[in-house]
């Protein structure tokens, strides 16, 4: 027997928070395509019952922290989609401004205590964030997000070690999309049920289906209770699934058709909704509500993101240091001109330095007319997928001459 | 003003800082129990308690890791790490995180902690416990970096670099830590990041040494006032950032003539960065090449005859002054 459905207000909510999740995945990849976002764009379409079903049950109070592949996280926790749409685009309203791009998205307003880079890399920082609440007497909870490929980093077992150890309130979730980019899991961990993964270090671990959101709600709560109430930290291993490749540009070659197929069937917001509907807490109206609903708001994102200006290059060094009340000294060096001079201060900067600075920037407009992939479709293994892109765009992204290659450098 | 050894100023600034802040702590392999491998954090678990003075495992990334995690939660930690030499195990919350995060994050979080860790040679202690990796955090963006020479500046850096809110990488040398200096008596206001000390005033040459090279540079100059008479102006930056370059400008436009002591590997180093800096910015000041004074470029050997060849001395800093004064005299 699955768990019962919360009620009515609840499931609208959790549906309609995955249905805007999907949307804007979608369009971060199609916007990607139009190259409006560069770099990497890691997407999470299919694992939105795992990042909504956590966030629904956390405290505002509670820290989020994840990985490269959390703009839904964010938009989950409460972050405008716009703020999320502008930081893809690198625009100054983003989450970070325009530094950290589609793998770094941030909000220290809502606890979510951003997206990070280096795999593993987080695990750390969630039991620092912890140890901040626990130095305080305060019971909020931090949650540690990451992916399967993590729990083979060395920073996995000192970190489990660390927060056992020091009784940490924290839940470290494994979202388990059975690949570390492209590898699968028995093919780079030795011990392929990852929730036992932290029980020589006396934390112990349970699976939850994470394409079910009511079934990760309870898992998580269970998880919350124990850090919160009697300083227990768990692993709770999510199994999850990306219908898309790994990102932007994944040729896709070591998962079988047959299996996204499999795992399509699974999916959590069509499922979700028909069960809803099916046991009366939902009608259809309210389903077609809930798509609607992210329809808007997501191209109300676009918009948002559209008219927000580019960073100006005068504040390049902003940020980069915390000025405290005796700045002295020269904190960086801008050598970028015939006249180098504090970085930091670069109002100051020489008119020849501008000038210089100026002429970097313009590279930014060069054209790129190499083919683009659009990461919402490419990589699902599916053939004759199309989306809201023309049949020439749908051609260029099938020729498969991806701009960057994660993982070929 | 009394005299204190470098560990003792140290543990004094921690000490003061704590009693002050609530939210600083300190934590770090045997630094509560075992009162620190070099003893800087003696006395701190019997006044703080395990809450403040705490130790961790040998798990230097986590460690540092969580240290990150616990600033941007609002705590104030002072993580020690054993030896410099460990930090590579640290190095990528150290880069990727601690220093990156402030600004991918374009300032919504700050990360105000210190991560201090004791190096340099001449104990013998071989190819992978006798770094100065001055150079390599030096050149991280996000990061300030400190190098503390005298018991004095010890303390008050570390006061400073604990009420910062930047990561500071805190380097202090392992052969002055039983070093004894003037430290003013009861509560030492901190000493300000960005402003080099002039150790001796002089005409003829400008030469700059850090951490333990900031005493050989002092000596240097003593034999070559009386041997040569020479009058050599000693500066030591104290911190690299912010780097007080403006001292030393000044000290070269008078003196034209610049020589850099450390105990680091040549290529890519502190010398070889204010060096170009120097000449970028001073050219027409030098009357001759900056010289640099280095530690060897080979891993620390550990028989004590190679050691002693491989770090740089008061005979070697003469020298490569004499050099930079060829045929001015």
């Amino acid at each position: 027997m699955p768990p019962a459905l919360p009620d009515a207000p609840t499931c609208f909510e959790l549906l309609a928070r995955m249905a805007l999740i999907r949307r804007f995945e979608e369009e971060a990849g199609r916007q990607y395509q139009r190259a409006k976002a560069g770099g990497f764009l890691h997407l999470a379409i299919g694992e939105e019952a795992t990042i909504v079903g956590t966030t629904s049950v956390m405290r505002p109070g509670d820290y989020l922290i994840g990985t490269y592949r959390t703009h839904g996280h964010a938009i989950a926790r409460g972050t405008e989609p716009g703020r999320v749409m502008a930081e893809l685009f690198g625009r100054v309203d983003g989450t970070s401004g325009g530094r950290g791009g589609s793998m770094h998205i941030f909000d220290a307003e809502r606890r979510f205590m951003g997206g990070y880079g280096i795999v593993g890399g987080n695990l750390p920082l969630a039991a620092g964030l912890a140890l901040s609440s626990q130095y305080r007497g305060e019971d909020d909870v931090t949650v540690c997000m990451f992916g399967d490929g993590a729990s083979n980093t060395g920073n996995f077992g000192e970190t489990m070690n660390l927060a056992a150890l020091w009784k940490l309130p924290v839940l470290f979730l494994v979202e388990n999309n059975l690949y570390g980019m492209g590898t699968a899991v028995e093919r780079h961990s030795a011990q392929t049920d990852l929730s036992q993964k932290a029980e020589g270090y006396g934390i112990p671990g349970r699976r939850v289906d994470g394409m079910d959101v009511v079934a990760v709600r309870e898992g998580v709560a269970a998880g919350l209770q124990a850090a919160r109430e009697e300083e227990r930290p768990t692993l709770l291993e999510a199994f999850t699934y990306r219908f898309r490749g790994h990102s932007a540009a994944d040729p896709e070659v070591y998962r079988e058709r047959e299996e996204v197929e499999e795992w399509r069937e699974k999916d959590p917001i069509e499922n979700f909704a028909r069960r809803c509907v099916e046991e009366g807490v939902l009608g259809e109206r309210e389903v077609g509500q809930a798509r609607e609903l992210a329809e808007d708001e997501v191209a109300r994102a676009v918009e948002f993101a559209e008219a927000s200006p580019e960073p100006p290059l005068d504040t390049m060094y902003e940020s980069l240091y915390a000025f405290t009340d005796y700045p002295g000294g020269w904190y960086a060096v801008d050598e970028r001109s015939p006249e180098p001079h504090r970085g930091e201060h670069e109002a100051e900067m020489p008119e020849r330095a501008r000038e210089l600075a100026e002429a970097g920037a313009a590279y930014a407009d060069e054209e790129d007319d190499s083919p683009r992939p659009n990461p919402a479709i490419q990589g699902d293994a599916i053939d004759g997928q199309t989306h809201d892109v023309g049949a020439d765009d749908a051609e260029a992204l099938n020729a498969g001459e991806p701009g960057v290659l994660e993982g070929d450098t | 003003m009394a005299e204190q050894r470098m560990r003792e100023a140290l543990r004094d600034a921690m000490a003061e800082e704590m009693r002050r802040d609530e939210s600083v702590f300190v934590m770090g392999e045997d630094v509560a129990v075992f009162e620190g491998a070099f003893k800087v954090t003696e006395g701190l678990l019997n006044e703080f308690g395990e809450r403040r003075v705490r130790d961790t495992p040998i798990s230097e990334n986590t460690i540092v890791g969580a240290g990150i995690g616990a600033a941007m939660g609002g705590l104030r930690p002072i993580v020690e790490l054993m030896t410099v030499n460990f930090s590579l195990l640290a190095l990528d919350q150290i880069v990727n995180h601690a220093a990156a995060i402030p600004y991918m994050f374009n300032g919504a979080v700050t990360v105000p902690m210190v991560i201090r860790m004791p190096g340099g040679g001449g104990h013998q202690l071989g190819p992978t416990h006798s770094h100065s990796f001055e150079a390599l955090y030096l050149q991280v963006p996000g990061l300030l970096v400190a190098c503390p020479s005298t018991p004095a500046d010890g303390k008050g850096l570390l006061k400073a670099a604990i009420r910062d809110d930047n990561p500071v990488v805190f380097i202090e040398h392992e052969s002055l830590y039983g070093v004894r200096g003037e430290v003013p008596d009861g509560e030492v206001d901190p000493v300000p990041f960005g402003q080099a000390a002039v150790r001796r005033k002089g005409g003829d040459v400008t030469i700059i040494g850090l951490l333990k090279m900031a005493q050989v540079a002092e000596e240097a100059a003593a034999t070559l006032s009386e041997e040569h008479g020479i009058e050599a102006e000693v500066i030591d930056p104290r911190t690299l950032r912010p780097l007080d370059l403006d001292t030393i400008l000044e000290s070269v436009a008078k003196t034209n003539r610049a020589v850099i002591v450390e105990e680091g590997w040549p290529h890519g180093g502190v010398g070889a960065n204010l060096s170009t800096l120097i000449t970028e910015q001073a050219f027409d000041h030098l009357d001759a090449p900056v010289q640099r004074v280095t530690g060897a470029d080979v891993h620390m050997p550990y028989s004590k005859r190679l050691e002693q060849a491989a770090i740089p001395h008061s005979e070697h800093v003469v020298s490569a002054v004499l050099a930079t004064l060829e045929g001015a005299r």
